[in-house]
């Protein structure tokens, strides 16, 4: 718990390239789709509401493809993250 | 945080292999039943075959291998250190799941005539089945629990098991979890519980740096490992590590079984074999560091000396079914089957009864020391069961479960027991600074891999345990912005729990075992006289962690001297000069 003691510690935000990618031409999010947020094991995707689109929005993938694979639209592609690259 | 109190019969934690299967089978032993099938994240793709599985890699068919013959095999495979009736029990009703798998509509390999077509990878005998299609198995499974109504809640975290002193021992009462999407606190009364949460396999760190770049699932993050621990249950053989030949940096399976077939095999840098035997085991994994050490590394899968079709065949099943994006990663590299060997490197450890032989003690009906406590497949100790062991295991699970139902009631749940862990999962979303949970984790990995990853030298795991110590302390700092970084902060507990687990169970071993699994620089010898026992381990009555032995139970299959040490003859000797 924070005290009047105890000092602000910040957090850095640390850039990271993200592995999954979704293309919003094709991403029908929009319409109501969650198909890739549903079955990603690590629950990293999420949908942006104010585009319409699906996006990764934390950097801990599996490259296991279920989100690419499910995809009705093929919106989604999945890289190896460039750590493993 | 609020809180929400379930009430189900049969309570099953994960839904990967094992967890869809023993939830099926409680439901078929008594439709009745109220079944929970809970999952982390979704049942449609969770768990270590989310895509798919390639093969059976210890099917027991009649006609290419016998019950005993098998148990025989894992005997001398896993050093002698089996309860051979769990193996047996395994071996036994193999055939029928392959059966009911094949009815349900999963498709295995067969030759000409129907016949499964079974191929050789053990040292000793044929249990290897190939699923070329295999991708399906997650919608075969799903379909199942449909049909037999089993009720199933996603993306619900179980942390804490409930128990009960009652007057024929401990019991258990529940479960609690939280839902890592709006951070609501669960409170599920059951009869019976399965775990079965998968293996510890975010623990050390892969040596991309990357925390999910894991050989399992990292979904599978040793929950099942530290619940079982906390509720008092006895764990066994967690020295027994599990450390894979893999694709260096890509971290998934190079396949060697489902290419030796195909006439794929290992070799080291001058293209020639090494290993006589590609079935994973701690002797072979020795040979294979050995081979590193020795400077006549890396290690390569070599493919290159195969035709066209062959290369075409392996592509087809390596890049569809388990790990499809393995294709991906070899065109970054520039790698082709045709041209290239893969490179491939030994594995961070983790702990895993699939592949190894670490997890909670059960007997052969997947019951654990604690009443109405069941467990099965990964994290289950029965060695070297792997996705078949884990669906008849599961399906053990969920029969004995059903059972319990009938002459048990429900165990009172302790207020004192959902205070204290509301608390603890509550904490992190309190804090209005701290420490990020993935900061925590890849220092607690890192120590890992400094000071356990074998060979296993006494002061550096002294020195471990120490440094575990300090990040328990680091556990009251941890911070969680929302409910999914609460997910990551919470397994950061049940990691460093089987960081502890992992040095105490090996400093309790004074001796070597199982090739590179257990090599102690310290203890070299193998030592029949003192340690041809099980080492367990559970949470004592001082809430302290303790290991003590546990006899091996009379073998109920012989096993011969000569046959005993073949699996310490994995290496091809020198070719004699002419």
């Amino acid at each position: 718990m924070t005290t009047m003691t105890t000092p602000i510690r910040p957090q850095a935000l640390t850039p990271s390239q993200v592995p999954v990618t979704v293309d919003a031409d094709k991403c029908i999010a929009h319409k109501g789709c969650t198909v890739c947020v549903d079955v990603c094991p690590l629950d990293v995707l999420a949908i942006d509401l104010s585009k319409g689109t699906a996006y990764m929005k934390f950097d801990e993938c599996w490259y296991c493809m279920p989100c690419e694979k499910d995809c009705p639209t093929g919106a989604v592609h999945v890289e190896i993250p460039y750590l493993l690259r | 945080m609020n809180t929400i109190e379930t009430e189900v019969d049969v309570l099953v934690i994960g839904g990967g292999t094992a967890g869809p299967m023993a939830a099926v089978k409680a439901k078929q032993a008594n439709p009745a039943l109220r079944v929970l099938l809970l999952e982390k994240a979704n049942v449609k793709r969770s768990g270590a075959i989310s895509m798919g599985m390639d093969g059976l890699n210890n099917a027991v068919l009649p006609g290419h291998a016998t019950p005993e013959q098998y148990v025989r095999e894992i005997t001398i495979a896993n050093d002698g250190i089996v309860n051979q009736k769990t193996v047996m029990a395994y071996a036994a009703n193999s055939h029928a799941m392959v059966e009911e798998l094949d009815r349900w509509g999963v498709k295995f390999e067969k030759d000409e005539t129907g016949d499964y077509a079974v191929k050789k990878v053990h040292h000793m005998g044929s249990y290897v089945l190939p699923m070329p299609e295999g991708h399906d198995i997650k919608k075969v499974l799903y379909r199942q629990l449909k049909r037999t109504r089993v009720e199933i809640t996603n993306r619900l975290v179980a942390t804490r098991l409930l128990t009960h002193e009652g007057p024929n021992g401990r019991v258990v009462a529940g479960a609690m979890a939280f839902d890592c999407r709006t951070a609501d606190f669960h409170v599920i009364r059951a009869k019976s519980v399965v775990l079965a949460c998968g293996a510890a396999g975010r623990l050390g760190l892969p040596a991309s740096g990357y925390l999910f770049g894991t050989y399992e699932n990292p979904t599978n993050a040793g929950d099942g490992y530290s619940m079982a621990y906390h509720a008092g249950a006895e764990l066994s053989g967690i020295e027994c590590f599990q450390i894979n030949p893999l694709i260096k940096d890509y971290n998934g399976p190079a396949c060697a079984y489902v290419t030796g077939p195909f006439g794929g095999y290992t070799t080291n840098a001058q293209g020639q074999r090494f290993i006589e035997c590609d079935y994973w085991s701690g002797q072979m994994m020795w040979e294979f560091y050995r081979e590193l050490q020795g400077g006549n590394g890396p290690v390569f899968l070599k493919l290159d000396h195969l035709a066209e079709e062959t290369i075409s065949q392996i592509e087809t099943i390596l890049h569809t079914n388990e790990r499809p994006s393995r294709g991906r990663f070899h065109a970054g590299r520039g790698t082709d089957y045709r041209e290239r060997m893969v490179e491939m490197h030994i594995s961070e450890i983790g702990l895993c009864s699939g592949h190894s032989a670490s997890g909670v003690w059960v007997n052969e009906r997947a019951q654990t020391t604690v009443r109405g406590l069941h467990s099965a497949g990964d994290m289950a100790c029965v060695p070297h069961n792997y996705m078949l062991g884990a669906f008849v295991y599961g399906k053990l699970a969920g029969e004995s479960s059903a059972e319990f139902c009938a002459t048990h009631d429900f165990a009172p749940v302790d207020a004192g027991q959902v205070a204290a862990e509301r608390a603890r999962v509550q904490a992190p979303l309190l804090r209005a600074n701290g420490l990020p949970p993935s900061q925590v984790e890849f220092k607690l990995r890192r120590m890992v891999n400094d000071y356990l990853q074998p060979p296993k030298v006494t002061k550096k795991m002294e020195i471990g345990l120490e440094r575990f110590e300090a990040i328990r302390e680091d556990l009251g700092q941890l911070q969680a912005r929302d409910p999914h970084e609460l997910m990551r902060a919470l397994e950061v507990h049940a990691i460093r729990d089987c960081a502890e687990m992992a040095a105490r169970a090996s400093l309790f071993r004074t001796e070597s075992r199982w090739g590179l699994y257990h090599a102690r620089v310290d203890h070299p010898e193998t030592n029949d006289t003192d340690w041809r026992v099980h080492a367990q381990l559970h949470k004592a009555a001082d809430g302290r962690m303790a290991c003590f032995k546990r006899a091996i139970e009379p073998y109920i299959v012989p096993i011969d001297a000569t046959d005993s040490s073949a699996y310490s003859r994995l290496r091809i000797p020198e070719a004699a000069e002419a």
